[in-house]
């Protein structure tokens, strides 16, 4: 392999390539000026786990980091339990199943919701 | 009865953890939804190189400005209300004949977003994060940036509390040019380090 094809060329690629990265991101820097973690706090926990063995060489995973460090970060603070977050995922999953294409995804539309 | 899935959403499982987080915590009343939007629209579309090339040339504009930015980035960089939601300190490093200078963050993807705007994804992925120190001129050159041999490179390791912008040199034949011609020629590169400032048309 040659050192041009290990680094990525990427100049003009968009910050976000998908909305949800924006949202956890955006959702980092709320609950940082909300004062419930410090930026150092933040730091360790993304590199704790961008230095992962396998992380990709081209960055695309870099929000996949991004998020596991933000759940890491916000079970050990007590803010939000990964038992709590998997189930919360999982009506989200169900609901958009339920939703009709074209149609905006709703956590009322999960059929197991408890009304 | 079975679905008819054809017309199903999915959602990809980072975008329902995503979802998922934001509930919990909208619940718990930690993060207002609108207030999210407002960041990313911010991040998206106000906060980007365009600040940190004003920095940049008023620098070489204002002697007595550039002398406030070797000394106080933080400061002279916040005069121009740009500055930092992390608490981070900034430092300008100025290149010179004799040095050039580059910015990584090896630890993570720690960058001067109140100047920059978010990292491009080079920055943030592995071999340029462990090569830009041990081989900063091979990385230059695959960035088509070949320094003299005689020319110090100069890495810096930013952290979360301290963010460098790179202050290129001002090139040849732009006496007399006003701040908003100088911005334009200062790209995100010449900011991090792994380009230079563009020559006059």
């Amino acid at each position: 392999m040659s050192r041009r094809e290990e680094l990525p060329p990427g100049f003009d690629e968009p910050v976000f390539a998908e909305p949800w990265q924006a949202e956890a991101f955006a959702m980092t820097v709320a609950l940082h000026d909300k004062g419930l973690f410090s930026w150092s706090e933040w730091a360790q926990a993304l590199s704790s786990e961008v230095k992962r063995p396998g992380a990709a060489a081209d960055g695309h995973d870099y929000y996949e980091h991004w998020l596991a460090a933000l759940e890491s970060l916000l079970a050990s603070k007590g803010l939000a339990a990964k038992s709590d977050v998997d189930a919360m995922a999982e009506a989200w999953e169900r609901a958009a199943h339920a939703t009709p294409h074209g149609k905006p995804i709703l956590l009322e539309n999960d059929p197991q919701r408890i009304r | 009865m079975s679905h008819d899935h054809d017309h199903d959403n999915e959602l990809d499982p980072f975008a329902a953890r995503v979802r998922a987080l934001e509930t919990i915590l909208a619940q718990k009343g930690l993060i207002d939804p609108a207030a999210i939007d407002v960041i990313v629209d911010t991040y998206e579309t106000k906060i980007g190189p365009r600040n940190g090339a004003r920095v940049v040339a008023k620098a070489w504009r204002d002697p007595a400005y550039a002398d406030w930015l070797k000394r106080d980035a933080t400061a002279a960089i916040g005069s121009l209300s740009y500055t930092g939601r992390q608490g981070e300190h900034m430092q300008a490093v100025f290149n010179t004949q004799d040095t050039h200078n580059l910015v990584v963050c090896t630890l993570c993807s720690c960058y001067p977003w109140s100047v920059l705007g978010l990292p491009p994804v080079w920055y943030k992925a592995p071999p340029y994060r462990s090569r830009a120190v041990i081989d900063p001129r091979g990385v230059l050159e695959e960035f088509g940036l070949t320094l003299p041999a005689d020319k110090k490179i100069r890495v810096w390791d930013s952290t979360a509390e301290l963010r460098y912008l790179v202050v290129p040199m001002r090139p040849e034949g732009t006496e007399g040019w006003s701040e908003e011609r100088l911005a334009e020629l200062v790209s995100r590169d010449a900011m991090i380090g792994t380009g230079l400032a563009e020559q006059p048309a």
